[in-house]
């Protein structure tokens, strides 16, 4: 039953990291224009460094 | 952006007024902010953007044009903003666009209040994100209790969810907590005070039982409780957003502008700065921005969104016009009397601000529902409070049943059986051409037994078409057509597409001139020959709409015009009437006019030549006889009866005015999808009510057994599952 102070922890850290990138997707704006942005891979400007 | 300088949109209880005349508000907001013109950002409509190509062409031809500093495409909103240097204007950046093959429309960014961000939006999901992350995280601790985990394992367990549970309610709650507060202060109940209540109580219980090592905690049932309440609200935010921004499109596409004359030049100014004095040049198809009197020129004018009437009407200097007029034939000097706030256009925001008020009054099944269960749940919670604690006189045991019963009544499933049908109904409507306004309209909309229509511009184009063409001699109709050529009016327009229609080529006519509000005139064949006006060509006038062509010498030749039928219409009518409605036509135009189109549908029920006032109260006397009227109507003369109604539908062309004061806007040419949207209410309706049945039912077989003290932690997570999941799989089977 040890790993089990491992185990919570771990599965806590992992599942945070998935909140917080979720939080900045949402604070930069990644869902203001989900069809462009679909569309914008197509591009092959700013293929070496994205849009300022 | 400058966004932050606009002031906030007051809320709905505190201002009515001010929530249902945007374009008044406009006009008030950009008064106060002309020493700061927004020159921020141009926003520009683009409805042809579809590809990957398209935003790269876009982009890189306004990056081309001198002034800009950067563009950006909005694909999935159809737009671009534009930061360019102050001297760049829309005006310049169009042609810009149509030399690339894309055609654009200029937007008022002061009427889109939510382009940026919907910041509400985003609170909720990032509230719904933690709630959903603590959610996954309990239940799978809960899960090793449930199979089986005593002693030290059970309290460790037990004593990380409350760490994980506490905070993550503590911030996902508080849209309920923040509700059920401002309720309770003003002395009222609503749905979140039972859920703020069963959260608090089912988690100080569940910490008192941790603690003191207890068999039994709830934190998995608080916090999924919350998540579930979350995704209700955030997809009946989502509805509403979605709506309230294509509305707010439709509104953005009208920039109120102005030609001012200045010693003799021409400046485009904001309609909001005019004063009265000012002096403003109408072209021909523009719309009066203002009231005033005619200073010079002379014109036809289309009074059709003011009165209904399909006769243009002459105009002369020293005639008075109103706002929301449309000039047809000549250039027209108008001098302000009056702008802004003592405009026509203000005085009838006092009119809709009047009658939504009787509006409000409509309860939402929602609420009635809430007003039914939130006092319910709390006497149950209470008496199984007081019964186990005299029976047993044991207060923990009492408290405890009290948060299982709180918990187990919990409304999930009452909480998503409104927006789950909503959201699938708006979005049928939706792709069909219909916008919802308001929340409750598709509850009255299915109330409704009566249909009340306008004629012009409703059941009708307002554009006219040509009377028994193939019976007009072809000669005729080809020196009409050879005079009307060079004309925009609407009545010129009409016959050169008649003519073009029975492929009768017209006549070449020398010498063409347009008389600015009596018609054209020009040679033929050596005669002067005349188009227009019964007066200026010496015939009699009629009743009905028409236009004369007079070759000298000869008599007058008659061309009569009827007003062409928007497409969808025969359809709509007919499929109201399927589905069980009486249907009006209440229209403020002549009777013989009226009477003959009424014929041509198949209405029976007719008022003709009614004003504004009447039409409201026609619709009053309808429902004071028991009747729920649905209005459809487009014009200013239709916008005291749309508020008077019980729902409203107007079409996209509709004033501003009009559009705001009703539910639900058709955004294309066709207006047959009425009879889809009472056939889709309904059935939305009938699928609440099922929710509502269903959600009863769960409670009928659970509250019993949490009353008992039966009710274990596990019970308590697959009841709330279960009967949501049912919920919103039923709202998934509306037809």
């Amino acid at each position: 039953m040890e790993v089990l102070s491992f185990l919570i922890p771990i599965s806590l850290f992992l599942g945070g990291i998935g909140l917080a990138a979720f939080f900045w997707t949402i604070k930069s704006d990644q869902y203001d224009d989900p069809d462009g942005d679909s569309h914008r891979i197509l591009s092959d400007e700013y293929d070496d460094h994205p849009k300022e | 952006m400058t966004d932050s300088t606009y002031p906030e949109t007051p809320n709905a209880s505190a201002c009515p007024a001010c929530d249902v005349t945007p374009m008044a508000r406009r006009l008030v907001a950009r008064a106060t902010l002309d020493d700061a013109p927004d020159r921020g950002a141009i926003l520009l409509s683009l409805p042809e953007v579809h590809c990957a190509l398209c935003i790269t062409t876009v982009e890189r031809a306004l990056d081309r044009h001198p002034g800009v500093n950067s563009a950006r495409v909005n694909l999935t909103l159809k737009r671009v903003s534009v930061e360019a240097e102050p001297d760049v204007t829309a005006e310049d950046l169009i042609p810009t666009l149509a030399a690339v093959g894309y055609t654009a429309h200029e937007m008022d960014p002061s009427a889109l209040s939510a382009t940026t961000t919907d910041r509400q939006g985003r609170e909720l999901l990032m509230r719904l994100a933690v709630a959903g992350f603590a959610a996954m995280n309990v239940m799978l601790l809960s899960v090793a209790v449930w199979s089986g985990a005593t002693d030290a394992t059970r309290d460790l367990f037990h004593w990380i969810s409350a760490a994980i549970t506490i905070p993550a309610i503590a911030f996902s709650g508080q849209p309920f907590f923040r509700s059920a507060w401002s309720a309770l202060r003003h002395g009222r109940l609503n749905m979140d005070v039972p859920i703020t209540l069963a959260i608090l109580l089912a988690l100080g219980t569940s910490l008192y039982e941790t603690a003191h090592s207890g068999e039994h905690a709830y934190f998995d049932a608080t916090i999924s409780l919350t998540f579930f309440l979350l995704a209700g609200r955030y997809l009946d935010h989502r509805t509403r957003a979605i709506a309230r921004s294509a509305a707010e499109e439709l509104a953005a596409l009208e920039v109120p502008r102005a030609d001012r004359l200045v010693d003799g030049r021409e400046e485009t100014v904001d309609v909001a700065t005019l004063v009265p004095g000012d002096v403003i040049l109408v072209r021909p198809g523009g719309r009066m921005p203002v009231d005033g009197v005619i200073a010079e020129g002379t014109s036809e004018l289309d009074r059709s969104l003011l009165t209904g009437e399909t006769l243009p009407v002459f105009a002369e200097p020293g005639q008075e016009v109103s706002a929301g007029e449309v000039n047809l034939t000549g250039p027209l000097s108008v001098r302000v009397t009056a702008a802004g706030q003592d405009s026509s256009l203000h005085r009838m925001a006092d009119l809709v601000a009047m009658a939504e008020s009787t509006k409000n009054r409509y309860t939402s099944l929602a609420d009635r529902a809430a007003g039914l269960y939130a006092p319910g749940v709390h006497i149950l919670a209470v008496v199984a409070a007081v019964g186990w604690y005299f029976y047993t006189w044991d207060v923990r045991l009492a408290l405890n049943i009290a948060a299982a019963v709180l918990i187990i009544t919990c409304p999930c499933a009452l909480g998503l059986a409104v927006p789950a049908v909503t959201t699938a109904a708006s979005g049928r409507l939706f792709r069909k051409g219909m916008l919802i306004k308001d929340g409750t309209a598709l509850e009255r909309l299915a109330e409704v037994d009566t249909v009340a229509f306008d004629k012009t511009g409703t059941l009708t184009l307002g554009a006219p078409e040509l009377l028994d063409a193939d019976r007009i001699a072809a000669e005729d109709l080809a020196l009409a057509a050879g005079l009307s050529g060079a004309s925009s009016h609407p009545l010129s327009r009409a016959l050169a597409e008649a003519a073009g229609r029975l492929e009768v080529s017209a006549e070449k006519v020398e010498d063409l001139v347009e008389v600015p509000g009596f018609g054209t005139e020009g040679r033929w064949m050596g005669l002067r020959v005349r188009l227009g006006r019964a007066a200026w060509v010496g015939a009699e006038t009629g009743t009905s709409t028409e236009a004369w062509l007079a070759v000298e010498g000869q008599t007058p030749v008659r061309f009569t015009f009827t007003d062409r039928l928007r497409p969808g219409a025969q359809d709509a009518v007919d499929g109201l009437r399927a589905a069980g409605l009486d249907v009006w036509l209440i229209s403020g135009d002549a009777e013989p006019a009226v009477a003959a189109f009424a014929d041509r549908l198949g209405i029976s029920n007719v008022v003709s030549e009614a004003l504004p006032a009447e039409k409201a109260h026609r619709l009053e006397a309808l429902s004071s006889d028991g009747r729920r009227v649905l209005m459809v109507g487009d014009g200013l003369n239709d916008t005291a009866a749309l508020t008077a109604a019980h729902a409203s539908i107007s079409p996209a062309t509709a004033l501003d005015a009009a559009r705001v004061a009703s539910d639900i806007v058709l955004l294309g040419e066709d207006i047959g999808p009425i009879a889809d949207a009472v056939t889709t209410a309904r059935s939305a309706v009938r699928r609440i009510k099922e929710n509502f049945r269903i959600a009863t039912l769960y409670n009928v077989i659970a509250v019993p057994i949490a009353i008992a003290g039966l009710a274990t932690p596990l019970a308590a997570a697959l009841a709330m599952s279960a009967s949501s999941i049912t919920v919103s799989l039923n709202s998934l089977r509306l037809r």
